[in-house]
C-alpha cells in the first residue's frame, strides 16, 4: 500500500491551539462583530430603585428622539403573553420587563429600538418612569421575617423560596453532641460575579420566510432554542441559534436574559434585525451573580482528630427571582459534595433560600452548581478543626482522607466518587513545595513576630452534569452528543453539543478524534454552537464538556472505527474478524505487513466500499452513568504585613488530578485561569449592596478583578487517576482551581494570623479586613 | 463631522457623529472588529490600539475626532505579508490566550511596550499590562509571550 499517513499519539500532547490564528489576528467572530443590513440597536431602561411600584411609564419623549423607532414596556409584553420567563430549573419565573413593580436596582423596565447605538441610548434616557419607592429588603435575614412580601405574584405568600436538606439530621446532631472536639463557624461566601471580558449580547433577526436567526453569547445554544420556543411559542424548527466566538463565560452566559427576549420581540415587531450588547455596568448589575451563601459549619471529631460528624446549615440570598441556573433536581445543586475528601460517618446539609431586592441569579461561576461554596465550607472547616485540636492541618487531612482502595466511594451524602488518590496528590504537593522547610521558616518568623501563613486545600469536585436520573434543564436531560464525518481524503468535521468559550475545543476535540482514528488533528475541523448543524447538547459549563461531549466524541470515533473495520476487511480481502486495530491502523491479525491506514479506508468508503454502507460517519449521544470527581491538593504561602494588613501570596502550588490529560498545555492554562479567579474571589471581587439595596460594584473601577500586577506566579503539577467510566478516563479540569483555591488562600491568611488568635476571616480578604483583624486581636491580647 | 484617519496604512475619510468613540469608528466605520470593547470605564484594555507608531491608547476613551490626522495601528495590521508578527507568534506559542477577547488589546499594549523597552523584565511587562484585564489566562503565559517576542525582535531587529 501507499506511504503511511498514520498520525500517532495525538492525546496527551501540548498541541498548539487551532483556534488561535483567528484570535491573534483580530479575526474572531464575536456577537458584537456582526452587522446586518437595516440592523437596529436596542438599549434598556433600568430601574434606579431596588424596590418600587411603577405608577406610570411615558414613552412620548423617547419616541421624539431622532432615530428612535419603537419602545416596548412590560405591559406590551404581558399583552403578548411574554411578560414572564421561566427560570432554568423551573421553580420560578422572572419578569422580562418590569410589570407593576421593580424588584432590584437596574432591573429592566423598557426596551428602546433605534437606528444607532447613540440614538438608542438617548431614547432610553428620555423614557420617563414614575416610581413609588417601597421598603427594601437587602439581606436574607431580614427577608426571613416576611415583614415585607417581595413576590405577591407567587402562590406562597412568603419570601422563603425553598428548604432543601440531605443526610441524617438526628444522627448527625447526636454525633456532634457526643464528639470529643467540636467546632462551629459562620462563613459567608459573598456574592460575586463572573464578569467575562465580553459582556452578554445578541442579534435577533427574522428572515424573509419568518425564521428566527438568533446570534447570542450562549454557553448552551440548544437549550436557548428550546427555551425561546417555549417562551415565544415560535415552533422550534423556525428557530436557529448560533453561538459564535464567546469571550469567556464562566457560567454568566448560561441563563436566558430579559434583553434577549426583548431583542427577539423587537425584531419580530419591527421587522428588522436588532442588536443588543449590554454594557459592563449592565453585566455586573443584572446578569447572573454567584454564591451569596451564609453557611454555619459544624464538625465533630475524636480527640485524635478522626472526624465523626459534619453539619452545614445555609441561608442563601437568591435575589429578586430564583433564577439560579441549576441543572439538577436539587435546589442547592451539588452542595452535598460538602463532605469533601473525607470519610464522615454521618453528615447533614440544609439550605434555606430567600428572595431579596437584589439582582437575580445564583449561577455556577466556574464550578458545578454550589460546589465552590461546599468546598470552601469543608476545607475552611477542617483548618478550624485542626486549630482546635492543635494538630497540623496536613495531618488532620491525611488521617481522614478517603483511601485509594475505598473507590468507588459512596459518600454519606449520596455521591459515588469514581476514583482518586488523595494521599498521593497531597504527598506530591508537600514534596514539591518543600513543606517541612516552610514549617521551619514559619517557626523562625513567628519567633520574630513576623506573620507568615501556609494554607492547604485538598478538595474533591463533582463535575460533568450529568446522569439523566438527576439532571435536567427545563426537563431536558443533561446528556451530550457528538457527530463525526470523515471526508474521502481523510480529513473530517466534528460537531458536538458543547460550546467552547475559550476552553480550546477546536484543538482538544480534534486530538481525541485523531487519537481514536490515527488521523491528523490539524485536518479535523471542529464546529460548535450552531443549532442547525450540531447535534443536540446541553452546552459547556460545570466542567461538563470533557465528561459528556468529550465522552460522546470518543465513542462516536469508535463507531467510525467499527464501520471502517468492515471496509478495511474488504480492502485486505479477509473476514472482519481477522482485522485488528493496532498501532493506529487496521492490520490482518498477526500479519503486520498487511495493513491499511484510516486515510486509505476513508477514501475507500466513498470509492471502493464493496458490500458495505458508503460513507464514514457516526453520531453518538451519551448519558453519563455518573459524574466525575476531579480532586487536588493546593498549597498557598503568604506573608502578611503586620502594620498595613497587606497580604502577599509568595507561592501557590496546585497539584490537580483530572484523570487522563488530553492537552497538558491547555490544562495548565485552565488551571492558571481558574486560580486567578479563585485568587480574585478570595481577595478582591465582591458585589456588595448597601442596606438600601444599592449596588456598590457596578463597574471595573469598583468591582475589582485582578490585573497582571496582583496576580501571583502559579506553580502546577499533576497526578493522574483516570475516571473508570469515562471512555478515555478524563474528568474535566476548568473549574477545579476556582473551586479549590479560595480555601487555600484564606487558610493561609488565617494561619498567618493564628498566633494572634484569629480563627476566621471573611472573603474577600482585603487589606482593610486583615488590618482590622490584627488590630482587634492585638487589642484583645492587650486586655487579657 | 468629517475625520480622516490612517488605519493600518489605509486612509479612511468618514463623516461621523462628534461623539463617536475611536473604538466604534474602527469597528463600525472601518469594519475592523478586532478592536474590542469590554467596559465603560476605561478599565479593561480590550480596545487598545497604537497611535502614531508607538503610543498605546484606549480607543474607548478617545473620540474618533481626536485621532483625526493621526495614524492608528490595530491588531489587523500586525501581520505583514502573511507572516505573523513575533508578538502574535509568541502568544500562540506560549498559550497566551484562551477566549481571545483581551488578546488584541494585549498585543497592541505589548507592541507599544517593546517599542519603548525592547528588553523588559517580567516585572516591567506586568506593570505595563496592568491596564489590560484578562479573565481567562491568569497572565503568566502572557508575560512569557511578551518575553519571547522581545527576544525574537532583538535577535532580528529588521522585523518591526
Ligand atoms: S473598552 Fe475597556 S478600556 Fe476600553
Ligand atoms: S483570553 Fe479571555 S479574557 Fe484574556
Amino acid at each position: 500500500m501507499s506511504t503511511d499517513t498514520t498520525i500517532k499519539g495525538s492525546l496527551g500532547v501540548p498541541m498548539k491551539r487551532k483556534e488561535d490564528p483567528r484570535f491573534i489576528q483580530g479575526k474572531g467572530n464575536y456577537v458584537d462583530d456582526l452587522s446586518f443590513p437595516g440592523m437596529l440597536y436596542m438599549a434598556l431602561v433600568r430601574s434606579p430603585y431596588p424596590h418600587a411600584e411603577i405608577a406610570g411609564i411615558d414613552i412620548s419623549e423617547a419616541m421624539k428622539v431622532p432615530g428612535v423607532v419603537a419602545v416596548i414596556t412590560g405591559k406590551d409584553l404581558e399583552a403578548a403573553g411574554l411578560g414572564w420567563l421561566p427560570t432554568f430549573h423551573g421553580l420560578d419565573k422572572q419578569m422580562v420587563l418590569a410589570i407593576g413593580k421593580v424588584l432590584f436596582q437596574y432591573q429592566e423596565v423598557a426596551a428602546v429600538f433605534a437606528e444607532s447605538r447613540g440614538a438608542a441610548a438617548d431614547g432610553a434616557e428620555a423614557v420617563q418612569v414614575d416610581y413609588n419607592p417601597l421598603p427594601v429588603v437587602a439581606d436574607p435575614f431580614t427577608s426571613k421575617k416576611d415583614e415585607v412580601l417581595l413576590r405577591p405574584d407567587r402562590e406562597a405568600k412568603t419570601n422563603h423560596i425553598y428548604h432543601w436538606e440531605v443526610g441524617d439530621r438526628d444522627r448527625t446532631d447526636q454525633a456532634l453532641q457526643a464528639s470529643e472536639k467540636r467546632i462551629r463557624q459562620r462563613m459567608w461566601f459573598p456574592r460575586c460575579h463572573p464578569a467575562p471580558l465580553e459582556p452578554c449580547g445578541c442579534v435577533a433577526q427574522f428572515d424573509k420566510m419568518g425564521r428566527l436567526h438568533f446570534h447570542v453569547t450562549s454557553q448552551a445554544p440548544h437549550v436557548y432554542r428550546t427555551a425561546v420556543s417555549l417562551v415565544t411559542g415560535i415552533p422550534e424548527d423556525k428557530i436557529h441559534v448560533i453561538s459564535p466566538d464567546i469571550g469567556g463565560g464562566f457560567g454568566n452566559k448560561v441563563p436566558v436574559y430579559p434583553g434577549y427576549v426583548c431583542a427577539i420581540v423587537g425584531a419580530l415587531k419591527i421587522g428588522r434585525p436588532v442588536k443588543w450588547i449590554e454594557s459592563r455596568t449592565e453585566n455586573l448589575t443584572s446578569t447572573g451573580f454567584a454564591r451569596d451563601y451564609h453557611m454555619d459549619v459544624e464538625i465533630g471529631a475524636k480527640a485524635d482528630g478522626t472526624v465523626t460528624a459534619l453539619k452545614v446549615s445555609t441561608t442563601a440570598d437568591h435575589g429578586a427571582f430564583d433564577a439560579a441556573a441549576d441543572p439538577s433536581k436539587y435546589p442547592a445543586g451539588m452542595f452535598g459534595i460538602v463532605t469533601g475528601s473525607y470519610t464522615f460517618p454521618t453528615a447533614h446539609a440544609e439550605v434555606d433560600a430567600f428572595f431579596t431586592n437584589k439582582a437575580p441569579g445564583g449561577i455556577a461561576y466556574r464550578c458545578s452548581f454550589r460546589v465552590t461554596e461546599a468546598s470552601f465550607a469543608i476545607e475552611r472547616g477542617m483548618d478550624i478543626l485542626a486549630d482546635e485540636l492543635g494538630m497540623d492541618p496536613v495531618e488532620l487531612r491525611r488521617k481522614n482522607f478517603v483511601k485509594k482502595e475505598q473507590f468507588p466511594f459512596p459518600s454519606v451524602l449520596g455521591f459515588t466518587y469514581d476514583s482518586g488518590d488523595y494521599h498521593k496528590t497531597l504527598e506530591v504537593a508537600l514534596e514539591k513545595i518543600g513543606y517541612q522547610a516552610l514549617l521551619k521558616e514559619q517557626a523562625e518568623k513567628r519567633a520574630k513576630g513576623e506573620l507568615m501563613g501556609i494554607g492547604i486545600s485538598t478538595f474533591t469536585e463533582v463535575v460533568g452534569a450529568g446522569p439523566s436520573k438527576h439532571f435536567d434543564i427545563l426537563g431536558i436531560k443533561m446528556f451530550d452528543s457528538a457527530e463525526i464525518r470523515i471526508h474521502p481524503t481523510g480529513s473530517g468535521i466534528v460537531r458536538t453539543g458543547a460550546k467552547s468559550q475559550g476552553q480550546g475545543h477546536e484543538t482538544t476535540w480534534a486530538q481525541i478524534v485523531a487519537e481514536e482514528l490515527g488521523l491528523d488533528p490539524q485536518n479535523i475541523l471542529v464546529e460548535e454552537g450552531d443549532t442547525d448543524t450540531a447535534p443536540y447538547g446541553l452546552g459547556t459549563y460545570a466542567s461538563r464538556s470533557t465528561p459528556t461531549a468529550g465522552a460522546a466524541l470518543a465513542m462516536a470515533a469508535r463507531r467510525v472505527r467499527e464501520r471502517a473495520r468492515k471496509i478495511a476487511a474488504h480492502l485486505l480481502e479477509v473476514g472482519e474478524g481477522d482485522v485488528e486495530w493496532k498501532d493506529y491502523k487496521f492490520q490482518v491479525k498477526g500479519v503486520p505487513a498487511k495493513s491499511v491506514t484510516m486515510k486509505e479506508v476513508a477514501f475507500a468508503a466513498y470509492t471502493n466500499m464493496g458490500q458495505n454502507e458508503p460513507g464514514l460517519e457516526a453520531t453518538q449521544y451519551y448519558d453519563p452513568p455518573n459524574m466525575t470527581f476531579p480532586h487536588g491538593a493546593y498549597i498557598a504561602v503568604v506573608d502578611v504585613d503586620r502594620d498595613t494588613g497587606e497580604v502577599k501570596v509568595r507561592r501557590f502550588l496546585a497539584v490537580d488530578d483530572c484523570g487522563t490529560i488530553i492537552n497538558p498545555m491547555i490544562v495548565e492554562g485552565q488551571v492558571h485561569g481558574g486560580l486567578t479567579e479563585g485568587f480574585a474571589i478570595a481577595f478582591m471581587q465582591e458585589i456588595q449592596y448597601d442596606k438600601d439595596g444599592n449596588n456598590l460594584n457596578t463597574n471595573f473601577t469598583d468591582y475589582l478583578v485582578p490585573t497582571s500586577l496582583e496576580t501571583p506566579h502559579w506553580e502546577t503539577a499533576h497526578t493522574v487517576t483516570p475516571s473508570p467510566h469515562h471512555p478515555i478516563g478524563a474528568k474535566g479540569v476548568g473549574e477545579s482551581p476556582n473551586v479549590g483555591s479560595p480555601a487555600a488562600f484564606v487558610n493561609a491568611v488565617v494561619d498567618a494570623l493564628s498566633p494572634l488568635g484569629v480563627r476566621h476571616i471573611e472573603m474577600p480578604v482585603t487589606r482593610d479586613k486583615v488590618w482590622r483583624a490584627i488590630r482587634d486581636a492585638e487589642a484583645k491580647k492587650g486586655q487579657s | 463631522m468629517k475625520v480622516s484617519i490612517k488605519v493600518n496604512g489605509v486612509q479612511y475619510e468618514k463623516d461621523v457623529e462628534p461623539r463617536t468613540l475611536l473604538a466604534y469608528f474602527l469597528r463600525e466605520d472601518c469594519g475592523l472588529t478586532g478592536t474590542h470593547v469590554g467596559c465603560d470605564t476605561s478599565s479593561c484594555g480590550c480596545c487598545v490600539v497604537v497611535m502614531d507608531g508607538d503610543r498605546a491608547v484606549k480607543a474607548c476613551t478617545m473620540f474618533a475626532a481626536q485621532a483625526d490626522g493621526h495614524e492608528i495601528l490595530t491588531v489587523e495590521g500586525l501581520a505583514q505579508g502573511g507572516a505573523l508578527h513575533p508578538l502574535q507568534q509568541a502568544f500562540w506559542d506560549q498559550h497566551g490566550l484562551q477566549c481571545g477577547y483581551c488578546t488584541p488589546g494585549m498585543l497592541m499594549t505589548s507592541y507599544a511596550l517593546l517599542k519603548h523597552k525592547p528588553n523588559p523584565s517580567d516585572g516591567e511587562i506586568r506593570e505595563e499590562l496592568a491596564g489590560n484585564l484578562c479573565r481567562c489566562t491568569g497572565y503568566n503565559n502572557i508575560v512569557k509571550a511578551v518575553r519571547q517576542a522581545a527576544e525574537t525582535l532583538q535577535a532580528a531587529p529588521a522585523t518591526k
